[in-house]
C-alpha cells in the first residue's frame, strides 16, 4: 500500500554546499512498507524525520532521492492520482476557523472534484459519524481542540482515500477524545480496510493501535516489528522502556525554528 | 471553473464575516482623509492647487486597497503552518489554480474595501466629476488590488515567518505609498522624488484613479492603464512562479 525505497531528504542550509554551507540530512535512506489494512506507528523523538517523511509521501515536499509508491501509484509523478487515494491530519490545525464546519467540508468535497449530490449525502453521512452534524453551522473557531480533530478526521474521509496519515493526531487532546477519536478510526480501519499510518509521542497509543512500528532517529529507521518484537528485541516490559533503550535518554536538543516561533505566538493570540 | 469559485467564495465570506476587521480597517483612510484634508486643505487653496480632499481622496482609496492587498497576500505565511493552505496544497488542484483563486478572492476585498472607503468620503464632501468615468475608475482600483495581492503573495511565498513583516511595513508598503503621489502632486518635484514616484507602480494606479474620479490625471491615464496593466501581469507572473515552489 504505501511503499518507500531509499527515501532521502536533503536541506541545504544557507547557501547550499557549494558555497560552504552545510547540507542537513533529515531523512536517510529509509525503507519501509505498509500492507493495506494495517495501522503503521512510525515513532521517533523529536527532529527524527518524522513529519519531513510524511511530507515526502504526501506530495508537500520532493524527495532528494528514493522511491515513493502509494496505491500503485508514484507520488512525486502523478501527483493529483496520488493525492486522491490518500487523506491526512496535519499535526498543526489546517481548518478554515471563520467557517462552519459544513464549510470547510464542502471545501474540501469541491476542491477533490465530488459531484454536488455525491458531496452533500457524504458530508451528512460524516458529520454524522463524528458527532458533529448538530453543530454543522457553528464557526469551527467555536469548537474545541477535539472537535476540531474530529472534524479534520471527518474531511479527510470524505474523499474515500485508501489510505490516511495522522501526523500525531492525539497531541494536546484529554483521554476521552483521544479514546474516542480510536474508537472511529478502529471502526474505519475494520470496516473499510482503510490504512492508517500515523505519528505519536505516545508510547502506549502506538502500542494499543499499531499493528506494526518503525522506529526512526537522526534520519534512519532504527528498529521496526510490532510492539512485542520490539521489547523482545530490547529485552523490556513496555514500548516506552524499547523505545528509550533504542532512541536513547538524551534530551534533543532541536534547534527552535520558524514554524516553533509561530506555534508559541498561535498559543499567545488564540487560547 | 468551479475551484476558483470556491475559493473566491471562501475570501468573500471571510470578509464579510469579520465586521470588526472591516471597521479597524476604516480608521486609518477616515483619519487620512479628515486630518489632511481638512488639515493642509487651506494651505493647498492658497498655493491655487484647488480643492486638496477632492485631491486626497482617490490616493487614499488606493491606500485602503494597497494595504488591504498586500495583507491577504502575506497571510499566506501564517495560512502555510496553521492554516487552510496546507489542506488546498495535498488537494488535487494544481498550485496556479490556488493562486489565482486566492489572488482573485484577496483582490475583491480589497476593491471592496476602497470602494467604502470612497463611499465614505461622499459624507466628507468629495465629488465624481461624472459617474460615466466610474467603470474607469473600478477598472484602476481592480488593477491595483491583483497588482498588490500578488506581491503580497509573492513576498509570503519566499518568507518563513512573520519576522519580515515589520521589515515590509515600513521598508515596502510605506515607501510604495507615500511616493505614489496619493498626497502630493507630482508636477515640479525635486527630481530624485520625481524618478522615484515613476518607479513606483502605485504612482500609474493612482494617477489613474484621479483621472477617473476628478478628471486629475497628470501622466495621462491611457499610460497609466498600459504601465499598471503590463506591471499587474509581470506581479502577478513573479507570485504564481513563487507561489508554485512553496515548500513547507
Amino acid at each position: 500500500m504505501i511503499e518507500a525505497i531509499n527515501l532521502t531528504k536533503k536541506f541545504s542550509t544557507r547557501g547550499g554546499s557549494v558555497f560552504g554551507g552545510k547540507d542537513f540530512v533529515a531523512v536517510d535512506n529509509v525503507s519501509f512498507s505498509v500492507k493495506k489494512g494495517e495501522i503503521f506507528a512510525f515513532l521517533g523523538p523529536n527532529g527524527a524525520g518524522k513529519s519531513t517523511t510524511i511530507k515526502m509521501l504526501t506530495t508537500l515536499l520532493k524527495p532528494t532521492a528514493g522511491e515513493i509508491v502509494i496505491n500503485g501509484v508514484d507520488p512525486t509523478k502523478e501527483q493529483d492520482k496520488a493525492r486522491k487515494s490518500f487523506g491526512i491530519v496535519f499535526q498543526d490545525p489546517s481548518l478554515d476557523d471563520d467557517l462552519t464546519a459544513w464549510e470547510n467540508m464542502e471545501f474540501h468535497g469541491v476542491l477533490y472534484g465530488i459531484p454536488k449530490k455525491e458531496r452533500r449525502k457524504k458530508i451528512e453521512e460524516l458529520l454524522n459519524f463524528v458527532e458533529l452534524w448538530d453543530r454543522k453551522n457553528s464557526l469551527v473557531k467555536e469548537f474545541s481542540g477535539g472537535m476540531k480533530r474530529r472534524l479534520e478526521i471527518a474531511r479527510g474521509l470524505m474523499h474515500e482515500p485508501e489510505v490516511i496519515f495522522l501526523d500525531e493526531p492525539t497531541i494536546g487532546l484529554d483521554p476521552q477524545t483521544r479514546n474516542s477519536m480510536w474508537n472511529y478510526l478502529l471502526n474505519l480501519n475494520k470496516e473499510k480496510q482503510i490504512t492508517i499510518f500515523f505519528t505519536t509521542h505516545y508510547m502506549e497509543e502506538a502500542e494499543k493501535m499499531a499493528q506494526r512500528i518503525a522506529i526512526i532517529d537522526h534520519g534512519k529507521i532504527i528498529a521496526g516489528g510490532t510492539a512485542e518484537e520490539l521489547k523482545q528485541q530490547t529485552k523490556k516490559t513496555s514500548l516506552e522502556e524499547a523505545f528509550l533503550e533504542l532512541t536513547g535518554k538524551v534530551i534533543r536538543e532541536e534547534e527552535v525554528g520558524s514554524t516553533e516561533i509561530m506555534r508559541q505566538h498561535r498559543r499567545m493570540w488564540r487560547r | 471553473m468551479n475551484i476558483l469559485y470556491i475559493l473566491w467564495l471562501r475570501q468573500i465570506k471571510k470578509y464579510f464575516r469579520s465586521k470588526a476587521r472591516i471597521i479597524g480597517s476604516l480608521g486609518q483612510p477616515l483619519l487620512f482623509l479628515v486630518a489632511l484634508g481638512f488639515g493642509l486643505g487651506p494651505v493647498y487653496q492658497k498655493a491655487g492647487g484647488g480643492n486638496y480632499l477632492e485631491f486626497l481622496v482617490p490616493g487614499i482609496v488606493a491606500m485602503s486597497i494597497i494595504f488591504t492587498a498586500i495583507f491577504s497576500g502575506i497571510e499566506i505565511i501564517w495560512d502555510k503552518q496553521f492554516g487552510f493552505l496546507k489542506e488546498t496544497l495535498v488537494a488535487p488542484v494544481s498550485r496556479l489554480k490556488i493562486m489565482f483563486g486566492r489572488t482573485l478572492g484577496g483582490a475583491t476585498v480589497a476593491t471592496l474595501q476602497g470602494l467604502i472607503v470612497m463611499g465614505l468620503s461622499f459624507f466628507l464632501g468629495f465629488k465624481l466629476v461624472n459617474w460615466w468615468s466610474f467603470p474607469l475608475a473600478l477598472l484602476f482600483m481592480v488593477l491595483i488590488a491583483l497588482l498588490f495581492t500578488a506581491l503580497g503573495t509573492a513576498l509570503a511565498s519566499v518568507l518563513n515567518d512573520m519576522q519580515g513583516f515589520q521589515l515590509i511595513i515600513n521598508f515596502l508598503i510605506m515607501p510604495l505609498f507615500f511616493l505614489s503621489g496619493a498626497l502630493f502632486p507630482l508636477a515640479n518635484l525635486p527630481t530624485a522624488i520625481s524618478i522615484a514616484t515613476r518607479i513606483d507602480p502605485l504612482t500609474y494606479g493612482v494617477d489613474g484613479l484621479r483621472g477617473a474620479l476628478i478628471n486629475g490625471a497628470h501622466i495621462g491615464m491611457g499610460l497609466d492603464l498600459l504601465i499598471l496593466s503590463l506591471v499587474t501581469l509581470l506581479f502577478i507572473g513573479v507570485g504564481s512562479y513563487l507561489f508554485t515552489r512553496i515548500e513547507i
